[in-house]
């Protein structure tokens, strides 16, 4: 792990005004879907919020993302708008998608975002595409693949890390590990003691980090990262974690172990660094106040622009089915 | 194959064998594009080219960064199509059984197929998945089958097939050339049936009907390798006095259906023909939309004629019994236009 000096006080501000974005972004659209105005299905990632932030502190805006349903996180960290994303998720024209992909499939080249899948498990075949196309064009960009837990134990997993292994390809696997797949605790659904071990049968680093610390995140995310750009192949990295709420907005989380979440919940990771930049006096309550201020302001922009921005004409309906020879 | 265009003197022209004719439209499409790309179990020459051959030499020729062999993992390939697809390749993955097809379901039907629309516009999967298939080669229950009514049924899918090695050639040109993921089915029985040899650079336009044989008392639409049983019926037509209008579809998805109904408005009756079990198959679809269109029109009831609901049988009796043939699709054609 790297020693907190050697994080900069620019990067520790910017991991932690992700983190910020991500919390307060995932607060706000708890609320407007509890308040109607929006009806989408939503799978809160509070409690996983370090991940992104630290490990996308390592990325370049031309590396790839493939991400999941649950990856809304992931993809601010990664730097897509909030008016684009906002408008995508209440089903409007002015979305990433035209408010046709929805929460579950938002894509957004510009900031390599190239595939949302509410499939589980299937990040990870076409990031090993994406990192074999920047193979072949002999550029030095990473892509990454999230997903969760339960996804470790799909086929899909096996086949793209063996073939990630076999081709050398400039791709991370990132496992956020929140101990729950859907509704199903992790002991009871792998056999695996750690998703890190499953690397050694595939002969590449398998890595199990703590997802919830910052700097350990990002330490790890480095290392992976300047593997995959120098071409020495693929990273599994474990990211342990927890999810604050259940499955999907809305279930019946009884099936979560009240004191482990109460627990979890205690140690927000979120709020345990906040409290650790102002201890170490990186940043004043005031400077974090701002900061914190600033993104209120920026998801209230969103929210007011998604939801004046109109819905998608019915010429929508078959459009983009099928494009035109060039 | 096709022996009815009278207008090309079949001893002078040089004959290819259908996988010569598959390994030249891929040859010609890696040597025109750089960004074509062959990937697929057993594709590159240190595994001999594939199982049957069809991509021997492209790794020699092209290296094995476009001509990769890929471990036995169909959602892997698939996954690695679509992804190098999403930044500007153009991949023909090879999932080198129509069966198979099945394991990478997810990454057709969930991705490939739905990542245009699902993005609004912004991303597309120009990926060409070639596979082969069919009956007759004692290959048994999951070696065999025709699924293209899976794939037609798929909204952002395109569906293929040819007959004849001038086709195959000109469809696969057009698949790679098309900007959406194509399946184009290859059937395995007649790899080595010879055929004309293709034209450098021509396409077959997908969404194109070719109308073979002209007639006058029914329409037969088939594809595939059931269209060449098509055609050696004719003889047993001719002699019943059955005049036939005879369209290979080529195209499955889209299918086109200006040239059918066209066809079926003039001859008004039409049987389809195809080599997938008839239940739910595209011979469905086909006939609805004439039933439709020519209701008023139609002189004997629209006919499916295609395997029965049954999986492909291994025991050589029943397995020959398995796909339409000659005989019983010149007895069927017969029995329309009498209307019996």
């Amino acid at each position: 792990m790297v020693p907190e000096t050697q994080l900069d006080t620019k990067t520790q501000l910017s991991i932690y005004r992700t983190m910020a974005l991500l919390k307060a972004n995932d607060e706000r659209s708890r609320l407007v879907i509890k308040t109607g105005r929006i009806v989408m299905p939503y799978y809160s990632y509070r409690g996983q919020e370090v991940i992104p932030s630290a490990l996308c502190a390592n990325l370049r805006d031309d590396d790839y993302l493939c991400t999941i349903y649950r990856g809304i996180h992931d993809m601010l960290a990664k730097g897509l708008p909030l008016r684009a994303l906002w408008a995508e998720i209440a089903g409007r024209v002015d979305g990433t998608c035209k408010g046709k992909g929805g929460p579950m499939h938002l894509t957004y080249p510009a900031k390599g975002i190239m595939v949302t899948t509410g499939i589980v498990g299937s990040s990870m075949p076409i990031a090993n595409g994406l990192g074999w196309a920047s193979q072949l064009a002999k550029d030095d960009r990473v892509s990454v693949a999230m997903f969760g837990d339960g996804a470790s134990n799909i086929g899909a997993f096996h086949e793209s890390l063996n073939m990630a292994a076999v081709w050398k390809l400039p791709v991370i696997f990132v496992c956020q590990n929140n101990r729950y797949g859907e509704h199903t605790r992790y002991e009871r659904a792998t056999s695996a003691r750690q998703i890190a071990d499953r690397a050694v049968g595939y002969s590449i680093p398998g890595l199990r980090v703590d997802g919830n610390d910052p700097l350990a995140m990002y330490a790890a995310a480095k290392t992976a990262v300047g593997r995959a750009r120098a071409g020495e192949g693929p990273t599994l990295l474990e990211c342990m974690t927890y999810r604050f709420h259940g499955h999907v907005y809305g279930d019946n989380d009884s099936y979560m172990d009240k004191a482990e979440k109460a627990e979890a919940i205690q140690a927000d990771p979120h709020n345990r660094y906040r409290a650790q930049l102002l201890s170490a006096g990186v940043a004043t309550e005031t400077q974090l106040a701002e900061v914190e201020a600033i993104i209120e302001k920026e998801i209230d922009d969103a929210v007011n622009f998604a939801l004046a921005s109109p819905f998608p004409g019915m010429e929508e309906m078959t459009r983009d089915v099928y494009g035109a020879l060039a | 194959m096709i022996k009815d265009e009278a207008e090309r003197p079949q001893q002078a022209v040089k004959q290819v064998s259908m996988i010569q004719a598959i390994n030249q439209a891929l040859a010609d499409a890696m040597e025109d594009d750089e960004k074509v790309l062959v990937l697929g179990e057993d594709v590159a020459d240190p595994e001999a080219g594939g199982v049957a051959g069809v991509t021997k030499g492209l790794s020699t020729r092209f290296g094995e960064e476009r001509v990769k062999s890929t471990p036995i993992s169909e959602q892997a390939i698939m996954g690695a199509a679509i992804g190098a697809s999403l930044l500007g390749w153009k991949p023909v993955a090879e999932i080198m059984l129509m069966n198979f097809t099945a394991v990478a379901m997810d990454m057709i039907v969930n991705h490939a197929a739905k990542l245009r629309f699902m993005s609004g516009g912004q991303t597309s999967v120009p990926i060409v998945i070639r596979t082969m298939t069919g009956s007759g080669f004692s290959t048994g229950g999951q070696h065999s089958d025709y699924y293209e009514a899976w794939f037609a049924h798929v909204a952002g899918m395109k569906v293929i097939a040819a007959s004849n090695t001038i086709d195959a050639y000109g469809l696969l040109r057009s698949a790679i050339d098309d900007p959406d993921p194509v399946m184009f089915i290859e059937n395995l029985p007649t790899y080595w049936a010879m055929g004309p040899v293709p034209d450098k650079g021509h396409r077959v336009s997908i969404g194109k009907a070719k109308v073979v044989r002209a007639g006058t008392d029914l329409t037969i639409v088939s594809y595939a390798r059931v269209f060449n049983e098509v055609l050696a019926a004719l003889p047993a037509l001719n002699e019943a006095g059955v005049s036939a209008e005879v369209i290979d579809l080529r195209s499955i998805s889209p299918w086109d259906q200006a040239t059918v109904l066209a066809s079926v408005s003039k001859t008004g009756r039409c049987l389809i023909v195809h080599e997938a079990v008839t239940q739910f198959g595209v011979g469905a679809e086909i006939a609805a939309v004439v039933q439709k269109e020519l209701f008023g029109r139609l002189k004997s009831p629209v006919e499916r004629m295609g395997a029965p609901f049954a999986p492909v049988p291994f025991s050589k009796p029943l397995e020959t019994a398995y796909a339409p043939t000659a005989k019983r699709i010149a007895q069927q054609a017969i029995s329309m236009k009498q209307g019996t």
